[in-house]
This record gives C-alpha cells, structure tokens and sequence, in this order.
C-alpha cells in the first residue's frame, strides 16, 4: 500500500524525522518548528504534509494558525519501525543461512 | 524480497538458497545473530539472545552484566514449517505484562525446491497493543518515550 511506503520513506529522512520527533515530544505550531530547524518555514510546511500523508502526523486549527501533533494511535510508526525491524532479520539471516555449514559435516 | 502489509499487521518475505530443514534450524538456533541488536531493552549491551526452542519457551535478551529481558513467548514450534512467537513489547519500547495486549509473530517456511526456501514472515495484531499511545507518550518522560523509540528507529536505517 502506498500508506505503508510513505510512512517509510517519510522517516527515512533526517529532517523529516527531527521534525517528526519534535512533534512528537510535544504538538506545535509550524513556526515554531521553523525556528528550531535550519530549514524555511515552508519546507517545513512540505515535510509536515508528507508525515501527514503517511498518517505519522496529524493536525488541528488553533485561531489563526495550525498545530501538528504526532498521529495519536502511532500504528503507522510502529509499522513503519517494525517492518525496517524484520526486513533487516531477514536480511541478516539469508546472510546466514546461505555461509557454506562450517562445523557441520 | 518483498513486502506488504495490511493496517493491523505486518508482512515480509524473503527467499533462500537452503534446504528447509536447514532454514527452519538456521533461524531458531541463530536467532541471536539475525535479530537486530539496536533492539535493546536491557540498561546494557545483549550478550546473547536466547531462543528457547518449544512451544512455552522464551526469547530472552541476556545483557554482559546477566541481566536478562524476557519479551517473547514461543506459541507454536513445528519444525520445518512454521513457529510462532508473541512480542510482548509495548509502543513505549517496555515489556508488556498483560498478554491480551502483545501481538504476535508467525515465520512460515515453504520449500520452493529441495534446496530453495521461502521463509514470510508476518507480525499482526498491532492494533492489540494501542489505545494508549497519545496517555503514555503524555506520561512518560520525553528521554524515555517516543525519542528513544525513533532513535531506535533511526538506528535501523542503515
């Protein structure tokens, strides 16, 4: 599903993630975040919809501005986690598992 | 290698050039080396991790210091076809006492050929751990919570 790849790609990059932890240890204001990256207010705007769009973030209207707040069931990030999780075991057995038997006859 | 996934759960595979038997062994009496080490509860470095293979056994971290972390149960153990263990790992990244609130994890392995396996892996019932995510991220301490898990997150992407 495209949801799962977002959700992936949307952690795989180091400033998306720092925003998104950012959000997460507490909802905020997109200036506020632009102040805190060394990036402009609206590539952080860019990066906010992306995490939206892979349900890692979700956002609500507070007066004139918006505040965005880590998605609260957290489901897509602990997916996202757990399938960069198995895929590296995975990975790491085929690795193993095809290594010609050393001790075995 | 591929991957997909429904909402609750998630689903890979992968295809090896071994004999099932040998996959399905590989697997269990290895787990130490293919499980990944960023994933680490204990206050120390894993020394060893400890599959414990039948059905009611462990998988345990053992740190360097003999500390141990239990946080799986083995459910099903049916070499050379499939073994089934719970995750009883909470989103807070800490051991889940309560059993209907930990999911679970299913390897199956099918032989493609005599000497090609297939190995899907499948860990579902996600949705078991949750609600809670919003009150505990509210109640835990930022170094503890959500950070740490994406710094575990992160250490994963290599």
């Amino acid at each position: 599903m495209a949801y799962r790849l977002a959700g992936l790609a949307a952690l795989g990059d180091p400033t998306r993630r720092t925003i998104f932890e950012l959000v997460a240890e507490r909802p905020r204001p997109v200036v506020e975040l632009a102040r805190e990256m060394p990036v402009s207010r609206p590539a952080v705007s860019q990066h906010l919809k992306v995490l939206k769009d892979a349900g890692l973030v979700t956002d609500r209207a507070e007066g004139n501005r918006r505040i965005y707040a880590a998605d609260p069931d957290g489901l897509a990030e602990l997916r996202a986690y757990l399938e960069r999780f198995w895929t590296t075991a995975l990975m790491s057995f085929k690795a193993i598992v095809e290594q010609p038997p050393q001790e075995d006859s | 290698m591929s991957t997909q996934a429904a909402e609750t759960s998630v689903r890979t595979s992968i295809v090896v050039e071994a004999p099932i038997d040998r996959a399905f062994r590989v697997f269990t009496e290895d787990f130490d080396r293919i499980k990944p080490r960023e994933h680490n509860m204990l206050g120390v470095d894993i020394a060893e991790t400890v599959f414990e293979p039948r059905v009611g056994g462990r998988i345990f971290d053992r740190g360097v210091d003999g500390s141990e972390c239990h946080w799986a149960r083995v459910l099903a153990f049916e070499p050379p076809n499939r073994v089934v263990f719970s995750w009883d790992i909470s989103p807070q990244w800490q051991i889940e006492p309560d059993h209907e609130r930990t999911s679970e994890v299913e390897v199956r392995f099918i032989d493609e050929t005599p000497e090609r396996t297939r190995v899907e892996l499948e860990h579902r019932n996600l949705d078991r751990h949750g609600p809670g995510w919003e009150s505990a991220r509210d109640g835990v301490a930022a170094d503890q919570g959500w950070p740490l898990y994406l710094q575990r997150f992160a250490g994963l992407i290599v």
